[in-house]
């Protein structure tokens, strides 16, 4: 073998690799979208539901901050399940702001990155919570398996679908909702009311880790007979599937404020503490609150409440405050680990 | 042995090849149809407009990027490892091989989480790396490390047995003769490989693109900015766009079977340099 012939191997081989390499580059470069000279980015962390929230309020705000300020800005969400997109913030994600579905969430931000300020629900008007919901059911159409009310859920062959507690902040409000519901029920009977939410679990077929996988899981998979559901997230399943579905409103529920807050540290060090200040603040105006209406989550402006009245069902409200003592005591004692929801998860098998 | 089985009965022949059939069908030929049916399921348009969306283009060049630097990263480690291994004798040659299979036992997940650990906010590296604000993780930086962890073992893979198969003759001959080590490996070594390089490259850019579980715990899931295509796809499917999600599903299912083709072709025609690595 002479020499050339073997370069002529290499090429053979070396030469179509580099030119798939650098195509592929050229490529990606070519694409447009993010070569251009990028605006100043604000980036909301937010819990799983709230994706065409934020979508409708971030081209509200950005369009109210240009017209106050002549600044173009670019708004970017990510979404997953409350308790996972809390640990990413805390192993690092920047986040300027967090929405989350429960405040424990961002305590919990607070005490393990210290990149908040501990007294952070002061903050801003209700709790820091600029909209509130509850939990209620979404049934199959005309109802077939009889579903009115918690006590129904625990019935032997009724399958329910929720996300995971551990995950999923709407699945931790779902199984508070029933705890006080059976706790209510019994005169405060603690026993009683972990024996119900373990019948409940019992009837779990599949637990997503968030509450749109567990949306999905019964709308688009049609798996399960009820399907415990923010208000919000349930009446947007209705509108995007259509006749299929009806929603039930239980006896009594929960009152979920879902907060938001500016992570102190990322905006003190990327230098967007106004721009991340005022886009919380615009939440709580009455532009903002129609948006908040309009996505199915019960707004605080008494205007913006007096206008959606007809969309939201009348159910009797109890607040984590009330019956579980708030968040940090509720999350220590039912979801840390080695709490009530792993003995429940344990009694499943 | 293979006379054997030809000598086997016609039912029980047909019986495997059918089977074997079916397999295929419920398997490949099914998920594929659906995945096309949903993809186009509101006709041309709507299936190109899903494509031109912006987040859906980012993250299609966020996935050429990152399969741009990882695979040639794994075409220079897979070379330089198989050519130690199989042409070089040396202490620890065992634990390296085992090192080089790991990524193949270790859950995606897992290896994404060692990332996080690594360079995480709470993590070893992490408050070092933020103090000089150099982002890894839930970047994209974190997003070709994590790739490059779960697709290191495919090009060495391929090349090892493949160069223990041919043995160290012609490269002793070269060195006989005077050629300098390097000069070997590219004028000896490297065009008798060069086949099962492209085969082994073709595997790896194929699930370099397609990597979820790493993925999906180094992103941090932003919009736009940190999302691949397989990422992106359960984000359209959850937010109910479900011809958005199976249009970029259907790219990636083009690129599977491009590659299953072209990995084909190889075989075909380079079945005698492969026969090493398929025992």
């Amino acid at each position: 073998m002479t020499r050339s012939l073997l370069i002529d191997d290499i090429r053979q081989i070396l030469l179509p690799l580099v030119v798939a390499v650098l195509a592929a580059m050229t490529l990606a470069w070519a694409i447009p979208g993010a070569r251009a000279a990028e605006p100043r980015t604000l980036l909301n962390v937010s819990y799983d539901p709230t994706r065409e929230l934020y979508q409708a309020v971030n081209d509200a705000f950005i369009k109210s901050w240009k017209a106050k300020t002549g600044e173009d800005i670019k708004i970017n969400q990510s979404h997953g399940g409350s308790g996972k997109q809390a640990r990413s913030v805390i192993d690092g994600l920047e986040a300027d702001v967090v929405t989350l579905a429960l405040a424990y969430d961002i305590d919990a931000i607070a005490d393990k990155a210290k990149l908040l300020d501990g007294k952070w629900q002061g903050r801003l008007g209700y709790n820091s919570a600029p909209y509130t919901s509850t939990i209620v059911f979404l049934v199959r159409k005309g109802n077939p398996k009889q579903i009115k009310d918690w006590n129904d859920l625990v019935k032997p062959g009724v399958a329910v679908i929720t996300p995971n507690p551990k995950t999923s902040g709407g699945a931790r409000w779902n199984y508070l909702a029933a705890w006080g519901y059976e706790l209510n029920r019994t005169n405060g009977d603690q026993a009683k009311a972990e024996d119900f939410v373990t019948r409940l679990f019992k009837n779990v077929p599949v637990l997503d880790s968030g509450a749109r996988g567990s949306t999905v899981t019964f709308a688009q998979r049609g798996l399960g007979d009820v399907l415990l559901a923010w208000e919000n997230e349930a009446h947007l399943a209705l509108q995007e599937f259509g006749g299929g579905f009806e929603i039930v409103t239980p006896s009594l529920s929960i009152l979920a404020e879902p907060p938001v807050t500016v992570v102190d540290k990322v905006v003190d060090k990327r230098g967007t503490r106004a721009v991340a200040e005022a886009y919380l603040q615009f939440l709580y105006t009455p532009e903002a609150q129609g948006i908040i209406a309009k996505n199915f989550y019960r707004p605080r402006d008494p205007e913006a409440i007096r206008l959606t009245t007809s969309a939201f069902a009348p159910v009797k409200l109890f607040t984590i405050d009330d019956v579980f003592g708030g968040w940090r005591k509720a999350q220590a004692e039912h979801f840390a680990d080695g709490g009530v929801f792993d003995r429940i998860s344990a009694a499943k098998k | 042995m293979s006379n054997h089985a030809i000598r086997e009965p016609v039912a029980v022949r047909w019986t495997l090849t059918a089977v074997a059939l079916g397999f295929l069908a419920l398997f490949l030929a099914l998920p594929l149809a659906a995945v096309l049916t949903e993809a186009f399921a509101k006709g041309w348009g709507a299936y190109l407009r899903a494509l031109a969306t912006d987040v859906t283009l980012s993250s299609i060049r966020l996935t050429l990027i990152v399969a741009a630097i990882s695979v040639p990263l794994n075409v220079v480690f897979g070379l330089t490892a198989s050519w130690a291994i199989a042409k070089f004798d040396f202490r620890g040659k065992s634990l390296l091989i085992s090192l080089i299979e790991l990524p193949f036992s270790v859950s995606p997940v897992i290896s994404g989480l060692i990332y996080v650990l690594l360079f995480g906010l709470q993590g070893l590296l992490g408050p070092f790396l933020a103090a000089h604000d150099f982002r890894v993780i839930f970047a994209v930086p974190g997003i070709v490390l994590a790739t490059i962890f779960v697709t290191f073992p495919f090009v060495a893979r391929e090349l090892i047995p493949l160069m223990e198969e041919q043995g160290r003759e012609e490269e002793e001959a070269a060195l006989t003769l005077g050629a300098s080590g390097l000069r070997t490996f590219w004028l000896v070594t490297l065009p008798n490989v060069r086949w099962g390089l492209l085969y082994g490259v073709l595997l790896c850019n194929a699930r370099a693109m397609g990597e979820f579980g790493a993925v999906s715990v180094v992103s941090g899931h932003i919009r736009g900015l940190t999302n691949t295509m397989p990422l992106h796809v359960e984000i359209l499917y959850n937010e109910y766009d479900f011809v958005g999600a199976f249009a970029v599903a259907s790219l990636l299912a083009l690129l599977a079977v491009v590659t299953l083709a072209a990995k084909t072709a190889l075989e075909w025609w380079h079945r005698d340099e492969l026969t090493a690595t398929s025992h």
